[in-house]
């Protein structure tokens, strides 16, 4: 193990490491828990410049309710969530398919049109604004959860293919020949012998997706407008236009956009960084 | 594929001969044409938009490659461009620090999992959020970092109101996230490390820097080279923070091509698609140099085999 184990060291250094560890963090999270602390803050310590000592008063109730009655944040919210599930289900479902094409199958154009997925993936989406703007419009779904969700669909099926091509690569290829030798018709093999040994990679790229989309804010300005149908990143900025200087709302307000995703990846912790982290070990 | 042992091959169905020639296409179909639809065509119409001019709605005009030439007068888009570098260069920071992080954190001490997972934590939330925290964090009155800033007599300094600062202090709050990215994929890597490896060279009386340049970098390649990809594309994409800290300004002075792009095409300047499109053509370019770079990286995985 690298550097060497903290364990086999002096008994001094221990400690030290043992105390840096939490100051570290501390200093790594400062940005956060300032905004953890200010969102329970009351007006008035934010008119008296009152950022950083005790609060005169805890408004966590107050300030987290507050937001919820006097703006559209809870839509935001449910929009961010009829813009993601749909995402995560229609991305993992298109990928499982082509990743299995992919991955199993010999054909002319294979790597070419693995390549064609993978390069889509890493384009700029500048690229792809103003036609993809255009076709929403001409399909009549402009500012709406399905328009924003079938192009995230179509762009993350280039990641999400990338993914399960590699995964499906890595299993074992006998499985797939034993069923052909008995007959099993190529679909059933996906569905029966494939589909179930994908089940940690569905897993993995579900929570990634989900962060992924929940996260997007460039689609949600390009494709959406108002609160009827932005989603909360979208959201959270316009409200940050209205609550000048409301620092207590703005945290409050970050706190709840943040934590479904957060919450999805201290759950899902094993599967989503087993996602992030594919091909960073050979 | 008609070539199968049995026999009776003949008398099967059209279907049954066929099927393993078919299938990768049946099951390639839906995923090819929603990423044909979304992102293959787009790509072409973009660049083909580049040579009109046009405002969106009305009918679009044919110039040629005039918007290409006024880009070439524009100042706002070599300051944007120059801020592109600057985004590359600075961002690329986050692999060492990843690694720094990542070296720190790999001990097996009671607990390290929940501290792995928490440095984790800027990552997994949205740049949204990113932007407003450190917009706040920069607020020349209450701000912390001037605060901080008070303590040693400096300060203060509004680094989003400054045209010299604004672009640093931005690419810090990117650096943020970015970097626990980084130190994710070098923790697994460092997982991965092969121990006996460090032990032999730990014999030939090897530690520290000299150990961790020879032996463990050289294992870590791969997560390195993932570390670059995802963070050239993360500098490239920068959109997000620019938007949420700073909306490009002071005057125009922290924006990038991807965020130019947008102004351009709607925004209250009004809308001129083809100029916004050429720009997204010339950000385009600079990303098929990486993205040339990596798929010629991975024929030869996929063909060295």
């Amino acid at each position: 193990m690298f550097p060497r184990p903290i364990e086999q060291t002096s008994s001094t250094t221990q400690t030290l490491y043992k105390i840096a560890l939490p100051i570290a963090l501390v200093i790594w999270l400062l940005p956060l828990i300032a905004v953890a602390m200010t969102s329970v803050r009351s007006a008035g310590d934010i008119t008296a410049g009152n950022y950083w000592g005790w609060p005169t008063s805890f408004n966590f109730w107050a300030n987290y309710s507050g937001i919820f009655e006097a703006t559209p944040i809870g839509q935001y919210i449910l929009n961010s969530f009829k813009v993601t599930i749909p995402t995560v289900i229609g991305a993992v479902a298109l990928s499982c398919m082509t990743g299995f094409a992919l991955a199993v199958y010999k054909f002319k154009g294979n790597l070419l049109i693995f390549f064609m997925f993978v390069a889509g993936n890493f384009v700029p989406f500048q690229i792809l604004m103003v036609p993809v703007r255009d076709l929403t419009l001409d399909l009549g779904m402009y500012n709406t959860w399905y328009g924003l969700a079938l192009f995230h669909i179509a762009f993350q099926a280039g990641f999400c293919t990338l993914f399960m091509r590699n995964f499906i690569r890595a299993m074992p290829f006998e499985l797939i020949e034993a069923a052909r030798v008995e007959g099993v018709s190529e679909i059933r093999i996906f569905w029966f012998v494939v589909l179930p040994l994908m089940k940690p990679a569905i897993a993995a790229l579900s929570v990634l997706i989900f962060t992924f989309i929940w996260n997007d804010y460039f689609w949600a300005t390009v494709l959406t407008q108002g609160a009827e149908n932005q989603p909360i990143t979208a959201g959270l900025y316009s409200l940050n236009g209205q609550w000048v200087a409301a620092w207590h709302l703005v945290s409050a307000g970050s706190i709840v956009a943040a934590l479904p995703p957060v919450l999805m990846f201290f759950l899902m912790q094993r599967h989503f960084i087993a996602g992030l982290t594919l091909g960073a070990v050979k | 594929m008609t070539a199968l042992p049995d026999t009776s091959a003949t008398n099967k169905s059209w279907w049954k001969q066929n099927q393993q020639r078919l299938a990768p296409w049946l099951f390639l179909a839906p995923g090819i044409f929603m990423f044909a639809i979304y992102v293959i065509i787009p790509i072409f119409q973009s660049i083909n938009i580049s040579f009109y001019a046009w405002d969106g709605l009305g009918e679009a005009e044919w110039v040629g490659a005039e918007n290409y030439v006024e880009l070439m007068d524009d100042e706002a888009f070599y300051t944007s461009l120059k801020n592109n570098v600057l985004w590359l260069i600075l961002y690329m920071l986050a692999i060492p620090a990843g690694l720094f992080v990542a070296l720190f954190l790999n001990q097996t001490v009671r607990g390290i999992r929940i501290y792995k997972s928490l440095f984790f934590f800027p990552f997994v939330i949205s740049q949204v959020v990113v932007g407003l925290v450190f917009a706040w964090f920069y607020d020349p009155t209450n701000g912390l970092m001037n605060i901080i800033l008070g303590w040693f007599g400096a300060g203060p300094i509004a680094v989003l109101a400054d045209e010299d600062y604004v672009t640093y202090g931005i690419i810090a709050a990117g650096l943020w996230p970015q970097t626990a990215y980084c130190m994710i994929l070098y923790l697994t890597g460092l997982n991965a490390v092969d121990p006996e490896q460090i032990e032999a060279a730990r014999l030939d009386n090897a530690k520290g820097a000299k150990l961790l340049w020879y032996v463990i970098l050289p294992q870590l390649r791969p997560a390195t080279f993932i570390a670059v990809v995802v963070t050239v594309i993360g500098a490239l994409r920068s959109f997000d923070l620019i938007s949420i800290m700073t909306d490009g300004g002071p005057w125009g002075s922290s924006r990038v091509l991807a965020f130019y792009m947008y102004e351009q095409a709607f925004s209250e300047y009004g809308f001129r698609m083809g100029y916004g499109a050429a720009i997204a053509v010339v950000l385009f370019l600079i990303m098929m140099v990486y993205i040339a770079g990596f798929l010629w990286k991975m024929y030869r995985d996929e063909t060295g085999r």
